[in-house]
């Protein structure tokens, strides 16, 4: 039962990148595709802990916590880039 | 026990799908940028949590090795969710949004995107502020 509900969980966020992949190539604004691109980040961190679940294995914690660290990391920059025309003042 | 245990992850499993596909598919269905922020933000953040706890149940209760690295995660996604939205709606404000078009702070300061931030209240010996 648990594979099954696996299964559909993983289809379900695949979905979701697909979405957001869409998102970034149409998006007409800057901030659309920074915020396409952190959806992103959060799906694939869910996808990483699925296939742990799969598996498991517990060894795909510290993956998953530096996908969300450089995620996050990388949309502020981003986002600071496109504010101040610099990200480290 | 087994069986309920199995239900209870089958139900976050399943929850965490829909609230993620929800939000992904906010993203590409509303209209405006801002009404977009919404979605991801709020619903796949959900969906991830909710994985993140069927996890955690999976490792604690059928395979006995209870561990709290989930939280972490859970911790971490949930405390940047709120500052990269704000971070988003900041850069979406200042490359569309003119200062004329918004209402006032009602404070002694503007809004941080258009003004510099303020200048610290230099008090000279005399206790008369100096420049």
């Amino acid at each position: 039962m648990i594979d099954m509900a696996l299964y559909f969980a993983m289809g379900c966020f695949g979905v979701g990148l697909l979405f957001n992949l869409y998102r970034i190539a149409v998006g007409p604004q800057a901030a659309d595709r920074i915020l396409a691109l952190d959806t992103m980040v959060i799906n694939v961190i869910a996808l990483i802990v699925l296939y742990g679940i799969q598996g498991g294995t517990a060894t795909y914690y510290e993956a998953s916590m530096l996908v969300a660290m450089v995620g996050f990391v990388s949309t502020v920059a981003y986002c600071r880039f496109l504010l101040r025309g610099d990200i480290i003042e | 026990m087994e069986m309920f245990y199995e239900i209870l992850i089958t139900v976050f499993l399943v929850l965490a799908g829909i609230f993620g596909l929800a939000g992904s598919f906010g993203l590409v269905k509303l209209r405006d940028t801002m009404q977009r922020l919404h979605a991801p933000t709020k619903a796949t953040t959900l969906g991830v949590g909710s994985v993140l706890i069927a996890s955690m149940l999976y490792f604690g209760l059928i395979k006995g090795q209870l561990s709290f690295h989930e939280l972490l995660i859970t911790i971490f996604l949930f405390l940047t969710a709120p500052i990269t939205a704000n971070f988003i709606a900041k850069t979406y404000m200042a490359m569309n949004m003119k200062p004329e078009d918004i209402p006032e702070t009602e404070r002694a300061y503007g809004w941080a995107i258009f003004e510099d931030p303020p200048q610290p209240v230099v008090i000279d010996d005399e206790g008369q502020e100096g420049a």
